[in-house]
């Protein structure tokens, strides 16, 4: 599936991402890591009630957007049903072991200078583009 | 009332810099990582930029003694690069590839009422209540040892 490269939408959701990261921060006091965030949610841990107005302000983006806009959100994800679970079980146990995600590790922990966040991004950004590598240069697609 | 109000208003920008980004849309993440296909460099000027407004936003903010809503920084403590945080970054990687969707993509795509970002994070969730039950279980039978 192709897409074209959106420099402006990119740099502009990249500044609000940004600017979240830096309102949970300077309002809350805390990471803004979907993993963390997630997985206090779901385990019931720790103090998850702002956490899951959190989760419910971002699924509700979208539709917020084509609401305010009447913008189309595309999110094409044609692939069998058991590549998408595959890949969100390994997704899942591979971000509760190394502890972050793209946003806590690859936004928040870079932007502290972590020297864990920066080797667990660099890692994950790795594998990530080995097997994309794979899928669709090696094995053809699913 | 307003701590839990300023989460969702939050929630709600973080999502909309996803949405907005494209981000939310596995093609478009995928084609990032596949250079030798139709390269979308996207990703890398969400990252970029997401990147440099948190870094200098982090350095103003985290002079202050507190947060307006908490009474300090809540930071990770960890220094060690050990081998959970290699291999468990190295798995979400391969799953990342396979599926396009990351945590912090997954989330906001919910909301378009697809049904793909419905059964990924439904997985993921799984393997988020797997690996901690695994963690558990591993910190229970060294705690008996």
């Amino acid at each position: 599936m192709d897409t074209i490269f959106t420099p402006l939408e990119a740099l502009l959701g990249g500044s609000l991402i940004g600017i979240a990261a830096v309102a949970l921060m300077a309002l809350h006091g805390r990471i803004a890591g979907m993993t963390g965030i997630l997985t206090s949610v779901v385990l019931f841990k720790g103090d998850w009630g702002w956490r899951l107005a959190f989760l419910l302000g971002a699924v509700a983006a979208p539709i917020v957007i084509v609401l305010l806009t009447g913008a189309s959100m595309p999110v094409q994800a044609e692939l069998p049903p058991w590549a998408i679970i595959l890949g969100g079980l390994l997704v899942g146990v591979g971000v509760t072991f190394g502890g972050g995600c793209t946003s806590g590790h690859g936004v928040c922990g870079i932007a502290r200078l972590s020297p864990r966040s920066m080797v667990a991004t660099l890692t994950f950004m790795a594998t990530t583009f080995l097997t994309v590598f794979v899928v669709r240069h090696v094995l053809g697609g699913f | 009332m307003l701590r839990t109000l300023s989460a969702a208003a939050i929630g709600l920008v973080f999502g909309a810099g996803i949405v907005i980004s494209g981000m939310a849309n596995p093609a478009k993440v995928l084609n990032f990582f596949d250079v030798l296909g139709n390269w979308d460099p996207s990703l890398l000027l969400v990252m970029g930029s997401a990147l440099g407004v948190t870094l200098v936003g982090y350095r103003l903010v985290l002079r202050r003694s507190a947060p307006a809503f908490d009474s300090m920084f809540h930071l990770p403590t960890k220094r060690d690069l050990d081998l959970p945080l290699i291999g468990g970054s190295a798995l979400f990687g391969v799953g990342w590839g396979i599926a396009g969707f990351c945590p912090g993509g997954a989330i906001p795509a919910l909301g378009s009422g697809e049904l793909g970002p419905a059964v990924f994070v439904a997985a993921m969730i799984g393997g988020i209540l797997l690996a901690n039950g695994l963690k558990m279980a591993f910190v229970r039978r060294q705690e008996l040892a």
